[in-house]
């Protein structure tokens, strides 16, 4: 009797440790799983669906803020870029797939936009993801500027003749008091449902996160555990939202 | 039950300067419609203020364009023309100007109030909560680090936290109110007129206020003035004017078709599987609906709403003095210390729900508690309010002016 609680307890125990240490075995099916309405897009990434058939290497740029990386020694590789870039390899194996990011703490959409034509001439990129918003809400800018700013940037994009998923901010709860970000959120879909662009709707999926109990973001963290497994998911979502929207079937390439 | 004899006796108190007013037929009785509704748009905008949950669900933002702050401002409107502009009738133009602007100190000062629980609130967030994953988010807290230029801009209402628009809004309008009633009690449908035109303007050229650190004001009270200017014109006279217009199947059924049209433009926005059928012109002509300046689609969905309204509900609706909705009805008769306490109880929500990370039983719980909690504040403010009247320490008319105008 008393061994069986021990050992109980010490599972329990034992269990959070782990998880924390090894946030990449968390891939469990029900385990932070996206409802399906938020990863099905009309919008199309016909430059990844090309190089998917052609076989030709993927290449993605991810614009953001500090919000797409993690701090700490081990922050960049368990920060959402790179774990999205090992799920991408995963679901498509024989194809080259890179992932590089360019972040921009601090800066505004329209700061960003200003300068997107220069970065994607340097890249050259199969796929843009852009994640945007949250500075912008952080300083109360003016939702019609901070929607110029996105068509600007927008405009750049496609005129490079790249894909663009939009991202948009983080589900904060903890932060709802201070943060605004439902006017920022509503802006950055209408302008990913003009230009036809896919929305990665990370707030949603976040907020679905913490109702089904996958994470409690409301609880103070010291350590990088929890948001280690959340950038893992976001990653592992954001690849699932690239093969649906680029409308490519991964199993085509099990049989070569 | 005590309480509707406050009414009573405060209706009783109204004939002597019933026969002067220049207002529509039957000025001395309360409507209670409008505090019914203010009300309601109170205990709307408490639930709007917390995280969403599932009373969400019953806010009228969710089944069309407008949402409770256009039926506070028109409300708040409405009730401020009627009080002041028969005092003007009682007292003058001075005195009646006078009255108004301590109301509006009055509202500076809750609005302080509020802000000062705010600061409370997120400096104990800034201090106690971390996690790595909101380190970019947790920036927005570095004005705490600056009090010396947060404080002043807060009191100066540029600096204003989230959910802490309406008052700075309403402190703008009221101060501007004693010019505004004094051009419509002589030219009311020229004055607004003249609201339309400056609303106008305000679309053409973007006149805004500034807000610290960045942009302007979240409710644009050039542009929400239209509101408040109309509601302070149906007030004085318009509304009977506008009777056989309202009383017209055509304008009804306008009405009704613009609402489903609205409900179903909102329905898109929840049923994604919906965006679909909604026409790509339509979308880019439409959005976004500014909230800010107050888009003509959301004064349409006003109006329409409105018009709606006043055809089934009317004045000598016997459900107005059902114990039911007593609870409302003394909440909209007490606005601004109701509305004060709703922000005060949404910060304290948001905090026990951080605190315990509670799930969507506490979530609902909470909401309710805070309902119930607004209703006793109201029922302990008429209560109080009648004895103070009972006591005759103060001129009757005061007294009944006060009651019908605690917007």
């Amino acid at each position: 009797m008393n061994i069986v609680r021990i050992a109980r307890v010490t599972v329990l125990a034992l269990v959070p440790a782990w998880l924390a240490v090894t946030p990449v075995l968390a891939d469990d099916a029900h385990f932070c799983s996206v409802p399906a309405y938020l990863l099905s897009t009309d919008s199309t990434l016909p430059k990844v669906a090309e190089a998917f058939k052609a076989r030709a290497p993927i290449r993605v740029l991810i614009i953001g803020s500090r919000s797409s990386v993690l701090s700490g020694p081990d922050g960049a590789a368990s920060s959402y870029p790179a774990r999205f870039e090992a799920a991408l390899r995963d679901k498509l194996p024989g194809i080259a797939i890179s992932v590089v990011t360019d972040l921009h703490p601090r800066e505004m959409a329209a700061d960003v936009a200003g300068k997107i034509e220069k970065i994607v001439q340097e890249r050259n990129p199969t796929l843009v993801v852009w994640q945007t918003g949250t500075v912008d809400a952080m300083r109360a800018i003016d939702p019609d500027d901070f929607r110029a700013a996105l068509d600007t940037g927008m405009a750049a994009l496609q005129k490079a003749n790249a894909d663009v998923i939009l991202m948009n901010l983080q589900y904060s709860p903890r932060m709802e008091t201070v943060l605004a970000a439902t006017n920022y959120n509503d802006t950055i879909r209408v302008v990913a449902q003009e230009h036809g662009a896919p929305l990665f709707d990370r707030f949603a999926i976040m907020r679905a996160w913490s109702e089904a109990g996958d994470f409690d973001l409301f609880a103070r963290a010291r350590s990088i555990g929890v948001a280690a497994r959340v950038h893992d998911c976001i990653g592992r979502a954001l690849s699932r939202l690239v093969i649906e929207a680029a409308r490519i079937n991964p199993s085509e390439l099990g049989g070569r | 039950m005590t309480t509707p004899t406050v009414l009573v006796s405060n209706t009783k108190a109204v004939p002597p300067d019933a026969g002067t007013s220049v207002l529509p037929g039957g000025a001395g009785e309360r409507e209670l419609r409008l505090d019914l509704f203010r009300g309601l748009a109170l205990w709307l905008i408490f639930i709007d203020h917390l995280p969403p949950n599932i009373l969400t669900w019953l806010t009228i933002r969710n089944y069309g364009f407008s949402d409770a702050t256009e039926i506070f401002i028109f409300i708040s409107g409405y009730t401020a023309a009627f009080v002041y502009s028969r005092a003007m009738d009682e007292r003058g133009f001075i005195i009646s100007s006078a009255r108004i602007f301590k109301r509006v100190w009055q509202i500076y000062v809750a609005h302080v109030f509020l802000f000062m629980i705010y600061l409370a609130e997120i400096s104990y967030i800034a201090t106690s909560f971390e996690n790595p994953l909101y380190s970019e988010e947790m920036g927005i807290l570095d004005f705490l680090k600056y009090p010396d230029v947060t404080i002043v801009e807060a009191l100066l209402l540029k600096f204003k936290p989230v959910n802490m628009d309406v008052l700075p809004l309403y402190i703008v309008l009221m101060l501007a109110l004693p010019f505004a009633l004094w051009l419509m009690r002589r030219i009311p449908d020229t004055t607004l007129a003249l609201a339309v035109l400056l609303y106008a303007l305000t679309w053409q050229f973007g006149f805004a206020l500034p807000a610290y650190p960045h942009g302007v004001w979240v409710f644009n009270p050039f542009a929400w003035q239209l509101l408040f200017v109309f509601g302070a014109w149906c007030a004085l006279g318009g509304a009977r004017r506008m009777a056989p217009i309202l009383a017209s199947r055509v304008t009804f059924v306008l009405a009704v078709a613009y609402l489903l049209f609205a409900f179903y433009v909102t329905l898109t926005w929840h049923v994604p599987q919906l965006h679909g059928y909604l026409p790509g012109w339509l979308e880019s002509w439409m959005y976004p609906i500014n909230k800010t300046d107050l888009d003509v689609l959301r004064f349409a969905h006003f109006l329409a709403l409105a018009t709606v309204t006043v055809r089934f509900l009317r004045k000598d609706w016997p459900g107005l003095t059902s114990p039911w909705l007593r609870p409302i009805i003394l909440c909209g008769q007490h606005s601004l210390e109701i509305f004060c306490i709703g922000v005060f109880l949404a910060f304290a929500g948001h905090f026990v729900l951080a605190e315990t990370s509670g799930g969507a039983g506490l979530h609902f719980v909470i909401s309710m508690t805070g309902l119930v909690i607004m209703s006793c504040a109201a029922w302990l403010l008429s209560w109080y309010k009648a004895e103070v009247s009972k006591s005759g320490k103060q001129p009757v008319m005061a007294v009944s002016a006060d009651l019908v105008g605690s917007n």
